[in-house]
C-alpha cells in the first residue's frame, strides 16, 4: 500500500489545509512541505483535511508536497532515553544543536536515540522460548542507575523465539533475535521499539498502590501525601513557587526514573535543570541525577503543536520505563500551556469554543492524560507505577478557570500554592486549607508499618490545629490576639510552631531541602509533645506570657537547622528540654 | 522579474485579501503601490492556493480595490544590521528615521528570529548592579534575565527605567564599551520617546543607544514588528558582537492592544478580554529572547515595562507576562501617593534568578537571608496595619507596634531613595540590617543564628 499524498491549500499559522486528499488517516504522521516538516493529521472534514505541523511553518507555499507515513505519530523508546533531553516529538536537543547551533532551525532530523552506541547486552530468553508481548528480552545497563530491559513490543501478542544472538555489545539498530509470529512470519527484534504517543501502553492490571511517593517535602508527605502511580495537582499564579516545588520533587522523590516535560515553560529553567541535575547527586543511589531523568523541553517560543505533542510524548517514555517494572514519576510543567495549546489550534481550526475559548473537549483530554498515572502489573510479570504531577497555572491565579476546574475532577491531590503565602516567602506555598489528598486513607497502613504507629493520628492532630488556627485568626484580625483566652493563645503559638518549624521548608538548607520520612514524624512528634505539656501548664492557669518568655517555642521552630538529618537520636534532647521548661515554669511560678 | 497583481479583493482595517495570487508564502512580506506613488509593506498572514490574506503595516488608509499593486518579495520580514547601528533611530519596522542615511548593511536578519536551544543556553548568574535598594537588595537583576516593571498610568515607570539605565554597570572591572541598550518603543507618547532621548543623551550613553520608535500616532500594525526588529538587533549585538545588550521596551500593553485589533480584525475566536488565544505564546516569542549562549560572550537582559490596565494584576497582560518572565517588579499607587520614589511594592516583585546571583562569592554571603527576612517581616507590617485600622494603633501589642515602625522606616528609607542616587549593594544591604534593628531578634525567623551573631545590631537613631 502507497501512503496517502496531497498537496497544500492553505496555511494558517501551524494548522495546514488540504482538499481532496481523502486517503489519510486521522491522527497519522505527515511529512509537509518541501522542508518535510514533521505534522499529524488533526481533522478530516468534507474535502478538506486538516494537519498540525511541528515547526514554524514561514515561508511554507500552497502547492507544496504533503506526504503521509501510514502510522500514527510515535516515538522510539529504548536505552539512550535517560541522561538526555528532547523537544516535544523526541528529538535529541543535543544533537539539533550539533547541527544546527545555538539556534533551532527547522526541518532537522535526527534519531530520537544514539544509533552508534554499543550496549552491552544480556540475553533473557532462549532459541525456542515462547514468549508474549511486553516480555523482557534483553537488558543492558543505561545508565549508573538505570538497567535498561527491553521487551517485545506488546503489538505482537505471542512469538517463538527462532534464534538469538549471544550476549555482547550491539546497537539499538542490530538485530538480537529472530521471532516467529503464529502466522508463521519471522519479525526481527532490537533494543528498541517504536509507540504510539496516543495509545497508553497496556498492561496486566490496575493495582491500587498502598506505598506513597516519597518527596522529602514535609508538607507533601506528611500532611497531603501522595501514593505510587498517584495524580497531584500544584496549581498556583506565577511567582507562587510551581517549578521550584517540581524541582525538589524531581530531584528527592524516591521514584527510580524522573521525565520532566517543560511544556511551554521558560528556556532558562531548562537549561537549570540541566545544569544542576547534572551535577547533583541523587540521594537514592548517589549517582548523578541526569543518570534517572529523562528532560522534554517545548520552552514557550518553540512551537505550539509539538507543545501539545510533549505531554503525550513524556508519558509514553514514562510508561515504558513503567514497564520495566520501574516507579517513575512525571513532572508536567505545564499543563495550562498544554491545554493553552489545544485551545490555539482548536481556535485555528474555528471550532466551536466552549468555556474560555478552550474546547469542549479541554475536560476528555485531560481525563485521558492523567488516567495513564497509575501502580500497575504490567505484562513483562513486574510491578511498576507512572506517577504523574501537574502544574497548572491558572490565569490570574484563580481556581475557577477551567483548566484547573477540570484538572480537580481527575487528580486525588491538590497542592494549592498561594500568593498569599508566597509574598510572605513561606514557601513552599502549599495553601493547607485549600489542599487534599485523597491517598492518606489508602497510605495508613504503610505509615504504620514503616514509619510509626502514631504517625497518622498525630497528622490528623497537625492538621485540626492548623484549622483551629484558621478559625481564630477571624477573630484577631478584627480584635486583636490580646482578647483570646490563653488557652486558645497557645493554639495560636503552636499553629505558628508548624508553619514556621514544619510546614515552611528551606529549598537552600542543605539538611532541609530533602527531609527524611523518620525526622518528619519526630518534628510533627515533638511539636505535639511541646503543645501537651503546654496546654497542661495553661489548664493550671500559667499565663501565655510567661510561657513564650522560655524561648521554647523558638528552640523548637529552628530544629529543621539544628537537628542532622543523620543525628535522630537528638530529638530525644527536645523532649528533655520540653519536660525541663514544664518544670521550670511549675517552680518559677509556684 | 516578480509579478504585479493589480487590485485588491477585500479591505478590511489592517488587512487586505488579494485573490488569484500564486506562489505566496506564508509569513512572506509583500510591497504595495499604492495610487502610483506610495509605498507600503505588508505581510501574509494566512496564505491559500488562490487567495492571500495580508496585513499592512502602515495602515489600509488611501487603499482602494482599484488603485493598488501588490508584488512578492519572497523574504520573511528582514532588517539590516552591521555594528554602526549603535547610535541609530529606527522607525517601527527598522527604517532609519535620523537622517543619517541607510545601513551599510554586513547581513539581514529575520525579525522573528530562532528559538534557543536549551542544550546551547548558559544559565544566568551575574548579577546587575542598577544602584536601586529595592532592586539590587530585594528583586536582584540578573545579566541575560527578563524581568518586566508592572506600573500603571501616571506611574513613575519610565523615570525609574532611566535610572537603571544610567546606573546599570556590568560590575568592578568590566568593559564598559561592551555595554549597549536597544529601546523599543510601542505605541508611547512622543514626549515618553523624547524622555528617553534625552536621559541617553545626558547620560553619555546614545552612542551605544539602538533605538525603535514606533509612536502613539504611528500605525498598529507596524507595532507587531517593532519588539521582533528591537530584539533581533540586540541578539546581532550580543551574540555576534559578544556585548550585553539591555533591552528595554516600553509599553507591551499597546503591543498587545495591537495583536487584539489585528486578531478581531481576521475574525479570530477571542479567548479573554478579547485578546486571542495565541497571546500567551506571542508574548513569549519576544521574552524568551532574553538569555545568554553558553561559551560564549555576550548576553540580552531584558526589561520590558507593561502599564496594568486599571492597575489589576491578574488582567491578561501581566498575567501571561509574568508566567513567562523570570519575575517582576510592581509599581504600586498608594507608595507613589505616599511621595516614595520608586513606588516598588515589594511582596508582589520578585526576581526568580535572583537565588543562583546572589551571596557569597556574588553579592555578599547574608543577600539571601536579609532578602528573606526583609519580605517576611514586611508581610507582617501589612497585617500590623490592618489590625491598626479596626482596633487603633494604641490597642496593638508591643511587637506589633515594633512592626508599624518598622514599616514606616523601611519605606522611607530601604524602598525610597533619590532618582539619582546609586547604592552599592553593599550599602543596601548595611541598611536592611539596620532596619531589621528595629524589630526583636526573635522576631527574625527566617535567618541563621551565625548570621544573626555576625550582622545583627539593635536600631540606634542617628
Amino acid at each position: 500500500m502507497s501512503n496517502a499524498s496531497g498537496t497544500i491549500f492553505g496555511i494558517n499559522g501551524p494548522v495546514v489545509y488540504l482538499k481532496n486528499a481523502p486517503d489519510f488517516q486521522m491522527g497519522e504522521m505527515v511529512y509537509v512541505g518541501k522542508e518535510r516538516l514533521v505534522g499529524e493529521v488533526i481533522s478530516l472534514k468534507g474535502d478538506t483535511t486538516s494537519i498540525q505541523v511541528y515547526e514554524e511553518t514561514s515561508g511554507m507555499k500552497p502547492g507544496e508536497p504533503v506526504v503521509g507515513t501510514g502510522s500514527a505519530i510515535s516515538v522510539t523508546l529504548g536505552p539512550g532515553i535517560l541522561n538526555n533531553i528532547y523537544d516535544g516529538i523526541e528529538r535529541p536537543l543535543e544533537k539539533i544543536a550539533e547541527t544546527s547551533g545555538k539556534f533551532i532551525t527547522r526541518g532537522i532530523v535526527a534519531p530520537a536515540l544514539d544509533e552508534d552506541k554499543l550496549w552491552d547486552v544480556t540475553m533473557k530468553v532462549q532459541e525456542g522460548d515462547v514468549i508474549h508481548g511486553g516480555q523482557i528480552i534483553a537488558e543492558c545497563p543505561e545508565t549508573a542507575s538505570i538497567v535498561h530491559r527491553s521487551m517485545m513490543t506488546p503489538l505482537i501478542p505471542t512469538a517463538t523465539v527462532k534464534s538469538v544472538q549471544p550476549d555482547g555489545k550491539y546497537t539499538v539498530k542490530d538485530t538480537l533475535m529472530t521471532v516467529e509470529l503464529p502466522d508463521g512470519t519471522t519479525k526481527d527484534l532490537t533494543l528498541a521499539q517504536k509507540w504510539p504517543i496516543r495509545t497508553p501502553r497496556p498492561a496486566v492490571q490496575r493495582m491500587a498502590s498502598a506505598e506513597p511517593l516519597v518527596t522529602g517535602q514535609r508538607v507533601l508527605d506528611t500532611v497531603f501525601p501522595i501514593a505510587r502511580g498517584g495524580t497531584a495537582a500544584i496549581p498556583g499564579g506565577f511567582g507562587t513557587g510551581k517549578t521550584m516545588t517540581q524541582h525538589s520533587i524531581a530531584k528527592f522523590s524516591n521514584a527510580n526514573v524522573i521525565i520532566y516535560i517543560g511544556c511551554g515553560e521558560r528556556g532558562n529553567e531548562m537549561t537549570e535543570v540541566l545544569e544542576d541535575f547534572s551535577k547533583l547527586e541523587d540521594p537514592q543511589t548517589g549517582n548523578k541525577l541526569m543518570a534517572r531523568t529523562a528532560l522534554i523541553a517545548n520552552t514557550s517560543n518553540m512551537p505550539v503543536a509539538a507543545r501539545e505533542a510533549s505531554i503525550y510524548t513524556g508519558v509514553t517514555l514514562a510508561e515504558y520505563y513503567r514497564d520495566m517494572g520501574y516507579d517513575v514519576a512525571i513532572m508536567a510543567d505545564s499543563t495550562s500551556r498544554w491545554a493553552e495549546a489545544l485551545r490555539e489550534l482548536s481556535g485555528r481550526m474555528e471550532e466551536m469554543p466552549a468555556e474560555e475559548g478552550f474546547p469542549a473537549y479541554l475536560a476528555s483530554r485531560l481525563s485521558a492524560f492523567y488516567e495513564r498515572a497509575g501502580q500497575m502489573r504490567v505484562l513483562s510479570g513486574n510491578v511498576g507505577s507512572v506517577s504523574i504531577i501537574g502544574a497548572v497555572s491558572p490565569q490570574g491565579g484563580d481556581f475557577s478557570e477551567p483548566v484547573t476546574m477540570n484538572t480537580k475532577r481527575f487528580v486525588r491531590c491538590f497542592w494549592g500554592l498561594d500568593k498569599a503565602l508566597a509574598y510572605a516567602r513561606h514557601y513552599p506555598a502549599i495553601n493547607w486549607m485549600q489542599s487534599y489528598s485523597e491517598y492518606v486513607g489508602n497510605l495508613a497502613k504503610w505509615y504504620n508499618d514503616n514509619v510509626d504507629p502514631k504517625f497518622v493520628a498525630e497528622r490528623t492532630r497537625l492538621v485540626a490545629i492548623l484549622h483551629a488556627e484558621d478559625k481564630l485568626m477571624e477573630t484577631v484580625k478584627l480584635l486583636g490576639s490580646d482578647v483570646l483566652p490563653d488557652d486558645q493563645k497557645l493554639t495560636l503559638e503552636i499553629a505558628r510552631v508548624i508553619r514556621l518549624g514544619f510546614l515552611q521548608q528551606n529549598a537552600f538548607h542543605p539538611d532541609d531541602q530533602n527531609v527524611p520520612l523518620k525526622k518528619q514524624f519526630f518534628m510533627m512528634d515533638t511539636i505535639l509533645y511541646l503543645y501537651d505539656k503546654a496546654r497542661k501548664l495553661v489548664a493550671m492557669g500559667h499565663p501565655m506570657a510567661v510561657l513564650k518568655s522560655e524561648n521554647v517555642f523558638e528552640k523548637v521552630i529552628a530544629m529543621k537547622y539544628d537537628v542532622p538529618n543523620d543525628k535522630l537520636e537528638m530529638f530525644d534532647d527536645y523532649k528533655k528540654m520540653i519536660d525541663d521548661f514544664y518544670d521550670h515554669v511549675i517552680e518559677k511560678n509556684a | 522579474m516578480a509579478i504585479e497583481y493589480l487590485g485588491l479583493k477585500e479591505v478590511n482595517g489592517p488587512l487586505v485579501v488579494l485573490e488569484g495570487v500564486q506562489n505566496a508564502a506564508f509569513d512572506e512580506i509583500v510591497e504595495f503601490t499604492v495610487g502610483g506613488d506610495e509605498k507600503k509593506l505588508g505581510r501574509i498572514i494566512e496564505a491559500y492556493e488562490d487567495k492571500a490574506v495580508i496585513q499592512v503595516f502602515e495602515g489600509t488608509e488611501g487603499m482602494s480595490l482599484v488603485n493598488t499593486s501588490t508584488r512578492l518579495t519572497g523574504r520573511p520580514m528582514e532588517i539590516p544590521l552591521s555594528g554602526e547601528i549603535l547610535g541609530r533611530t529606527f522607525d517601527g519596522i527598522g527604517r532609519p528615521i535620523d537622517g543619517l542615511g541607510p545601513i551599510v548593511a554586513k547581513v539581514r536578519r529575520d525579525v522573528n528570529g530562532l528559538p534557543l536551544n536549551p542544550c546551547r543556553r548558559e544559565y544566568p548568574r551575574n548579577y546587575i548592579n542598577t544602584g536601586i535598594s529595592a532592586i539590587d537588595g530585594l528583586t536582584t537583576l540578573i545579566r541575560g534575565q527578563k524581568l518586566p516593571i508592572f506600573s500603571g498610568n501616571g506611574l513613575p515607570h519610565d523615570q525609574l527605567a532611566a535610572q537603571i539605565v544610567r546606573q546599570a554597570n556590568l560590575g568592578a572591572g568590566a568593559d564598559q564599551s561592551r555595554f549597549g541598550i536597544v529601546f523599543a518603543a510601542m505605541g508611547v507618547q512622543h514626549d515618553v520617546a523624547d524622555f528617553f532621548r534625552r536621559t541617553f543623551e545626558e547620560s553619555g550613553v546614545s552612542d551605544h543607544v539602538t533605538m525603535f520608535l514606533n509612536l502613539a500616532n504611528d500605525p498598529v500594525v507596524e507595532r507587531l514588528i517593532t519588539p521582533r526588529a528591537a530584539l533581533t538587533a540586540a541578539e546581532y549585538l550580543a551574540f555576534e558582537k559578544h556585548m550585553h545588550i539591555l533591552v528595554v521596551m516600553t509599553d507591551i500593553t499597546s503591543y498587545c492592544e495591537a495583536m487584539r485589533e489585528v486578531s478581531s480584525s481576521k475574525g479570530e475566536i477571542p479567548s479573554r478580554k478579547g485578546y486571542p488565544g495565541y497571546l500567551y505564546s506571542d508574548l513569549a516569542s519576544l521574552y524568551e529572547r532574553a538569555g545568554i549562549v553558553a561559551g560564549q560572550e555576550g548576553s540580552v537582559t531584558q526589561i520590558p515595562i507593561l502599564t496594568m490596565p486599571n492597575d489589576d494584576i491578574t488582567h491578561p497582560i501581566p498575567d501571561l507576562t509574568g508566567y513567562i518572565t523570570e519575575g517582576q517588579i510592581v509599581l504600586d499607587r498608594s507608595l507613589d501617593g505616599a511621595g516614595i520614589y520608586p513606588p516598588i511594592s515589594i511582596l508582589p516583585s520578585l526576581s526568580r534568578l535572583m537565588k543562583d546571583g546572589i551571596g557569597e562569592g556574588y553579592t555578599r554571603e547574608d543577600h539571601q537571608s536579609v532578602a528573606n527576612q526583609l519580605f517576611s517581616s514586611y508581610a507582617k507590617v501589612n497585617d500590623a496595619r490592618s489590625l491598626a485600622s479596626v482596633i487603633g494603633e494604641d490597642e496593638l501589642s508591643d511587637t506589633d507596634k515594633k512592626y508599624l515602625e518598622f514599616g514606616r522606616h523601611f519605606e522611607d528609607e530601604f524602598i525610597g531613595q533619590g532618582m539619582e542616587e546609586n547604592r552599592t549593594v553593599i550599602e543596601t544591604l548595611d541598611l536592611g540590617w539596620k532596619l531589621l534593628g528595629i524589630l526583636p531578634r526573635t522576631e527574625l525567623d527566617r535567618i541563621d543564628g551565625k548570621i544573626l551573631d555576625k550582622y545583627y545590631r539593635p536600631y540606634e537613631e542617628d
